[in-house]
């Protein structure tokens, strides 16, 4: 034991790198990350600095196209930390946005038809919002579990069962209503999907974002003290602080930038009026701060990582995709395990139909349609592995952020939509292409 | 068949005792009403050419595979054992010859893969299993440092260390090593050999498979050799020769000074 305790605490390997390898190693930001954030930046800034030069209107690094870019992200990335864990395990989900369609749809029917009708509770009853919400999660649970029932106990490939269930879910989704468009939704259930209602202001936004830094302070403290209780080697403690300060620094930086971004003037006009206000002559700035499906979005991130990293289900999920065998060896009841897995993808489904159906104020049978690409290609761009066995929420939430920064960035510089799937596509193969190299030169 | 084969602790209660298991896939009779026991601090060597159901008949203790008949008795008590939970609840401990390493997570993730220790919270408790990780590789590996990386990039010795530490760790009764040394140097399988020895003085009773006759002769008590599915016979290590345990894996041709089994000719 002591000559492993001395051979970690000294750092005599550091002295022979360079400056980044050590920079890098200390503080276990692995090249990928940084690739990530790259190409984000890359996206944003060549966008902006396109429209500057040939539109004269730089339209992309503004407050409100970040703020709108969140809200649209907010579904695709709820749905991808879901088809990592899905993927990770050796699986596939194709039917995620006929899922997202058919739960839409019928908890559009709910809200709109059955609870004030049936139930009697008049139009926007605080309840109705809240039933629906546990109707979409319940519905969409309940599907995933099902398809996972086959996948397991059947033996039918993933691939097949959620083939079918594009198409039946799909038809489901029409079925509902036989393809009438339910709208507008119950108004409380609607600001679940952002606009100016829908977000949470400039003060709370302050409060979340300052929580959310003291949060990361607090959960690098706790696991560096445990560290240190079992003798293990540690990241020096500058590391540690940069971590944090760019962390928190970029919370703080998303509340800014939510928070600049104000109501439309006839929001405003609406609101004063509403509440008695005089709008001065120079007019009101009233900033959206953070939208309600980013929040959403931001507290599956932290459930997700926690579930992926810090529970026994999460450890099965990986340990089944590095080793389907030895898992069930190890005593682990992988069956069950798939069925969890796809029920938990179902649910974040259930999530993501709430968000998407509140953000259009409405439910259409093609809610959703060719989703379960984008949510596949947000989890592979963020680097999990096809092959199964590895991949990170994060990273597949970062992934839907560039999928969706690259759709917005070609609408704002007016490219067709023709041109638009074209780019995606090329951008996704291109993307698993470098990760293939990546992967094989740290082998 | 004859309930103890097990000829020096004749009155003594088997730790293990495996009577008439058969096993067939598809037609095939991978085992063919085999038996074999085993004694507390004994090592039986399960000898056999590759394919001859050494492998799946300890499958079958450890279960991996369920049986199509025959009975399994623990300590005299007849067993239930129906999945690798059940046998890991018996305290029987498994080194398969794949290794069974998750390979995408790190070595205390597989030494406690399906047993982790959990907080009061009960959320992972890494902090203490890689305490317990580090203790273990400890005794078995003392120059392993690697505990922040998944079991891939280990080399095959240090896989084979992972793989052996996660059976003992656990207070193992009963061990099973399916070609525990297929992966290793010398160097490392004369570790492996001290590490059975030191097990045996604790009181475990380890089944040493293998389809090399000098990794067991050595190590074992005992022999059991198989052909085809069925047991040729049972010697003690001390009163027959290589050669004649070589016969009786090639041939099936059983000596005088073994105990025939029913896949023995003549």
């Amino acid at each position: 034991m002591t000559q492993t305790d001395t051979a970690i605490t000294n750092p005599s390997s550091a002295s022979r790198e360079g400056p980044i390898t050590t920079f890098l190693r200390a503080t276990e930001i692995d090249a990928r990350m940084l690739g990530m954030f790259g190409a984000l930046l890359l996206i944003w800034v060549g966008f902006h600095v396109y429209g500057m030069v040939f539109n004269d209107n730089g339209a992309f690094l503004t407050y409100r196209n970040l703020w709108n870019l969140s809200v649209q992200t907010a579904s695709i990335a709820v749905m991808a930390t879901g088809m990592v864990l899905i993927i990770v395990t050796r699986h596939i989900d194709l039917s995620v946005g006929s899922v997202l369609g058919v739960t839409a749809m019928v908890t559009g029917a709910a809200q709109v038809w059955i609870f004030p009708k049936v139930l009697g509770l008049g139009l926007g009853h605080p309840m109705i919002w809240i039933l629906a919400v546990l109707v979409a999660l319940i519905v969409a649970t309940a599907i995933g579990a099902f398809q996972g029932l086959l996948v397991a106990y059947l033996q039918i490939p993933s691939f097949i069962v959620t083939l079918g269930g594009m198409l039946v879910w799909r038809g489901a989704a029409w079925w509902v209503t036989r393809g009438e468009t339910i709208s507008p939704v119950d108004p409380n259930f609607a600001l679940i999907g952002g606009g100016p209602y829908g977000a949470i202001g400039v003060t709370a936004s302050w409060i979340v974002a300052v929580v959310v830094c003291v949060l990361i302070v607090a959960s690098l403290a706790t696991s560096r003290k445990q560290r240190k209780r079992f003798g293990f080697p540690r990241r020096p403690l500058w590391a540690e602080i940069f971590i944090a300060i760019v962390g928190s620094a970029l919370v703080l930086g998303a509340a800014y930038v939510a928070n600049n971004y104000p109501w439309p003037a006839g929001i405003v006009k609406q609101y004063a009026a509403a509440h008695n206000i005089t709008i001065p002559p120079g007019g009101l700035f009233i900033g959206h701060g953070f939208a309600i499906p980013v929040l959403i979005a931001g507290a599956v991130l932290v459930i997700m990582t926690f579930i992926a990293n810090r529970t026994r289900f999460g450890r099965y999920v990986f340990a089944i995709g590095g080793n389907p065998e030895a898992a069930e060896l190890a005593g682990i009841n992988t069956k069950r395990m798939t069925v969890m897995v796809f029920a938990l993808m179902g649910t974040l489904v259930g999530i993501s139909a709430i968000i998407a159906s509140a953000r259009l104020n409405s439910a259409t049978a093609d809610l959703g349609k060719i989703d379960e690409l984008y949510v596949i290609a947000a989890a592979v761009i963020g680097g999990t592995s096809l092959a199964g066995g590895s991949g990170t929420i994060w990273g597949a939430m970062l992934g839907a952020l560039v999928m969706q920064s690259l759709q917005s960035g070609m609408v704002l510089i007016g490219f067709e939509s023709a041109m638009q799937q074209m780019v995606v596509g090329g951008v996704l193969v291109v993307a698993v292409w470098l990760d293939t190299v990546y992967r094989r030169r740290i082998r | 068949m004859n309930a103890n084969i097990g000829i020096p602790h004749s009155g003594a209660t088997p730790l293990v005792e495996m009577r008439d298991i058969s096993i067939a896939f598809g037609g095939i009779k991978a085992v063919d009403h085999a038996s074999v026991d085993l004694f507390p601090g004994e090592v039986v060597g399960l000898l056999g050419h590759n394919g001859a159901g050494k492998s799946t008949l300890i499958k079958i203790l450890s279960g991996a595979y369920p049986r199509d008949a025959g009975q399994i008795l623990i300590n005299g008590e007849e067993a239930q054992i129906g999945n690798p939970r059940d046998a890991k609840a018996y305290g029987i401990e498994t080194i398969y010859q794949t290794l069974a390493l998750a390979d995408n997570v790190d070595a205390a993730a597989n030494l406690f893969l399906g047993r982790e220790l959990l907080t009061g919270w009960g959320t992972l408790d890494d902090a203490a299993m890689e305490a317990e990780a580090r203790k273990v590789m400890g005794r078995l590996n003392p120059n392993f440092r690697r505990f922040k990386e998944p079991v891939k990039a280990l080399s095959g010795g240090q896989r084979q260390s992972v793989a052996i530490a996660r059976a003992i760790l656990f207070n193992a009764r009963i061990l099973i090593m399916d070609e525990p040394t297929a992966a290793l140097g010398p160097h490392e399988t004369a570790q492996v050999g001290e590490l059975i020895k030191e097990l045996k003085k604790d009181g475990i009773g380890i089944f040493l498979i293998s389809h090399d006759i000098h990794d067991v002769f050595d190590l074992a008590d005992r022999v059991a050799v198989m052909k085809n599915g069925q047991v040729v016979g049972y010697a003690k290590t001390t009163e027959v020769t290589k050669d004649e345990v070589l016969g009786m894996i090639i041939l099936g041709k059983c000596p005088p000074t073994a105990i025939r089994g029913p896949g023995a000719i003549d």
